[in-house]
């Protein structure tokens, strides 16, 4: 371990001046957190509508447009970080491929074109001039569109993945903490937009898929807090802003308990004593907490210096 | 045509020579750099000794900030450097979050990525870049490393530490070191300790884009 060479050779930078700390700060917090309740809501539709479609009765469109009005959070907080955000068309007029910034971003926008379609063909319904039942085309094209969530929730991970720079995120954990973000948020989301309008048993189901991705998502952050530095002395130092007295070290607590810890407990009390407001407590808390989570994962990286 | 760089630590004294010809050259802004040389201080007084390293993009093989970027901003060109058009970058900082060595830095004046490109317009002239004019020891050493007679190739076959930045990286550096430790080319190798710094009050020009 080459850093413990340092109390033999005392070896000090007396002159250096490394990149400005935090270039992805909470604009792109916003954007993955944002983006998770956005295509989550869209996995619990299509699970509502295999389970029980009676119940997607009054929660198709209001589903849809939260979800729409999420996806435009997450695009435009994508935007506003840009550096030159009136040069975003190159995206789409020099596109590269290799970039998951690129393919994600042609994705997102041919996702957010396709709810918008959903949308319109339910506000119009009876004036639809694409189909006479919108409903069933509504369902058809929930498939499609569900089927382009999960590399529209995936892509994100793949950013990280080629952001060769920062050895704390891998592809493989990354793309399962971008699946669970979103069965988190969106079985969150999905139990408050619900409300009444779904049955205690489906709520139950909800809070199941909730306390479950909370459960899991915890096991693979605490994995990485305890073995993640088993193999990497870059994630070693990276994850000591989260242990002991670290910067980051309370806020990751927090995220913990807010998102993960609490909904699960809550989760599990509900399913017991039946109540409701417990559900409705765990997700607002998953919802929360997921942000405080997320953000401290992308920026501790960022802090360590790399030259 | 492969060009290269190696930097023989031996002989470099830390004049940061290079460093200012290439902000002149470049006209790189204050508060950035595209070359930098880094000081580390090693061993506890008096039995202390300073080593410099010169610190500047290394037009990887397999370039991840390359890879990264969403519109090609970031390329390769027929010589082998690694180029960017800052007409095409969109800022969108991907490249700084890829690139192993941070050597890529958002420029405040027009608010795109940049870095050093091996000074591509005067390789183009034929003329050597601007650092390695410089360089009042010729510790810079620059050249085709696909040319077995060039200077930076025999410099290679001759030494036997001749060593890259985070090689574990798979970035494939055409940039190279002789008579490099651990210290020089390891970040980690090294504490930043506050106060330890020659600068310690270092303004950065406001950007854009949100950094917290
Ligand atoms: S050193 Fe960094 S900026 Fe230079 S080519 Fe390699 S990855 Fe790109
Ligand atoms: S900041 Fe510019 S050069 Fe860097 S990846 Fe984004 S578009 Fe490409």
């Amino acid at each position: 371990m080459i850093h413990e060479s340092i109390a033999a050779t005392q070896a000090v930078v007396t002159l250096d001046v490394p990149l400005p700390d935090i270039f992805w700060g909470w604009f792109v917090t916003m954007n993955m957190w944002a983006k998770s309740i956005g295509t989550g809501l869209v996995f619990m539709l299509f699970l509502l509508m295999k389970k029980n479609p009676d119940e997607m009765k009054g929660l198709r469109t209001p589903t849809l447009i939260v979800s729409f009005i999420m996806m435009n959070v997450f695009l435009l907080f994508t935007l506003a970080d840009l550096h030159q955000p009136f040069r975003m068309w190159h995206i789409f007029f020099y596109p590269h491929w290799t970039s998951a910034i690129t393919v994600g971003a042609w994705m997102a926008t041919v996702f957010v074109g396709l709810e918008s379609l959903m949308i319109v063909v339910m506000l119009r319904k009876d004036k639809c001039l694409l189909t006479k039942n919108s409903t069933g085309f509504f369902d058809k094209l929930l498939f499609w569109v569900t089927l382009l969530a999960i590399p529209v929730t995936l892509y994100t991970a793949g950013i990280m993945a080629e952001a060769t720079a920062r050895e704390l995120w891998q592809m493989s954990t990354e793309s399962v903490q971008m699946i669970l973000a979103a069965t988190l948020s969106g079985s969150a989301a999905m139990i408050l937009l619900g409300g009444s309008k779904l049955s205690d048993k489906t709520r139950q189901f909800f809070g199941a898929i909730l306390g479950l991705s909370a459960l899991m998502a915890f096991i693979i952050y605490m994995s990485e807090y305890i073995f993640g530095g088993m193999k990497s002395e870059e994630v070693i130092a990276i994850l000591s802003n989260i242990k002991g007295d670290g910067d980051y070290a309370t806020m990751f607590w927090i995220g913990q308990w807010v998102a993960y810890i609490l909904p699960m407990l809550l989760v599990a009390l509900a399913r017991v004593s039946n109540s409701s407001n417990l559900l409705n407590l765990a997700s607002m808390l998953a919802i929360v907490g997921l942000w405080v989570i997320k953000h401290v994962w992308l920026v501790i990286p960022q802090l360590l210096s790399l030259s | 045509m492969q060009l290269g760089f190696l930097v023989d630590l031996h002989l470099c004294m830390g004049c940061k020579g290079c460093e200012i010809a290439c902000k002149v050259e470049n006209e790189v802004p204050l508060s950035t750099w595209r070359l930098r040389v880094k000081y580390v201080d090693v061993g506890a007084f008096p039995e202390t000794k300073r080593t410099f390293t010169p610190l500047r993009c290394n037009h990887c093989e397999n370039a991840p900030c390359e890879r990264i970027c969403p519109v090609s901003a970031l390329h390769y060109i027929d010589n082998g450097i690694v180029n960017i058009d800052s007409e095409r970058c969109i800022g969108c900082a991907g490249c700084v979050m890829a690139c192993p060595y941070g050597a890529i830095y958002i420029d405040p004046e027009t608010q795109t990525a940049d870095k050093c490109t091996y000074c591509a317009h005067r390789v183009a002239s034929s003329m050597m870049p601007a650092c390695v004019v410089a360089c009042p020891v010729e510790a810079n050493i620059f050249g085709d490393l696909e040319d077995p007679t060039s200077n930076i190739s025999m410099y290679i076959q001759d030494h036997r530490d001749v060593q890259v930045r985070k090689p574990e990286k798979g970035t494939n550096p055409h940039h190279f070191y002789v008579g490099a430790s651990q210290v020089n080319l390891n970040p980690l190798a090294s504490e930043r300790v506050e106060g330890f710094s020659l600068f310690n009050k270092i303004t950065h020009l406001p950007l854009g884009g949100h950094h917290e």
